[in-house]
């Protein structure tokens, strides 16, 4: 058991129990609050990997930005527990088994596929600029476009019709 | 070094945890919440592949995904808004214009 290993498991416990609370919980904002732990956990595990920039993004602009603009609508609406409803019987007895089907079969996959188990030393920022600006630069302009289109989708959809 | 098969276990699992939350929940903005669950899951196993294969890919698609959720968190809870004005309600079972 090296520390890592330890490690490891402490971020991934943190992140499923994390992910659990946010289906159990019936406040949306105790939801938020779960899944904001649940992006700290899993920037934890991107530095275990070495990934020191997508976990520096994933705080910024997942615990940061998208998380605040998710409590910042929660509480606009000012929305209350949620409702419970039978409508959604065919979910329990159809998605829960269904489920657990998927990640049984995805675990099999996985504990036979021949990924190398010794991982090599990830690359560092430098090299991921390098990448994003040369091989992916189209990509990336495009983002920018998504973003602007984002934006004024956002502007027209919350305006009040006059 | 941690394996990399146990970062895709850990990956499938918050994957399916985000099913689970998409199927069952009831407020929309917590359906919206297990989508980015499920995107989140997904980055993880990019990143987890980036490490196991020693090359950048991985890490600049994870930017590209992020960029991508930012943008349909903005548009997504614009409709949120909408959706909340026009029935009063967030509850998803109260949206059923499409329903037969």
């Amino acid at each position: 058991m090296t520390p890592q290993l330890i490690i490891f498991f402490v971020l991934a416990a943190i992140a499923v129990l994390g992910a659990a609370s946010l289906i159990f919980q019936r406040h949306p904002i105790h939801s938020a609050l779960s899944l904001i732990v649940v992006m700290v956990a899993l920037a934890g595990l991107y530095l275990l990997m070495g990934a020191d920039f997508v976990a520096a993004v994933q705080i910024i602009v997942y615990g940061g930005a998208i998380m605040v603009l998710f409590i910042f609508v929660i509480m606009l609406l000012n929305a209350g527990i949620e409702e419970r409803t039978n409508a959604s019987q065919m979910a329990r007895f159809a998605g829960i088994p269904l489920t657990v089907a998927l990640l049984g079969i995805l675990a099999v996959a996985i504990f036979r596929s021949q990924i190398a188990s010794q991982p090599a030393q990830l690359a560092d920022t430098h090299k991921i600029s390098l990448m994003l600006f040369r091989e992916f630069v189209y990509p990336f302009e495009l983002t920018s476009f998504l973003i602007l289109v984002a934006i004024l989708g956002a502007l027209v959809l919350a305006q009040r019709e006059s | 070094m941690v394996p990399t098969n146990y970062y895709l276990l850990l990956s499938a699992i918050l994957f399916g945890l985000g099913v689970i939350a998409f199927v069952f929940k009831r407020n929309i903005i917590t359906i919206f919440m297990s989508i980015e669950l499920m995107l989140n899951a997904v980055n993880l196993a990019f990143v987890a592949f980036s490490q196991a294969r020693g090359q950048t890919d991985g890490q600049v698609f994870v930017l590209f995904v992020i960029v991508v959720a930012a943008a349909e968190a903005a548009v997504g809870l614009g409709i949120v808004i909408l959706t909340a004005r026009n029935r009063q309600s967030l509850n998803v079972e109260k949206v059923d214009l499409l329903k037969l």
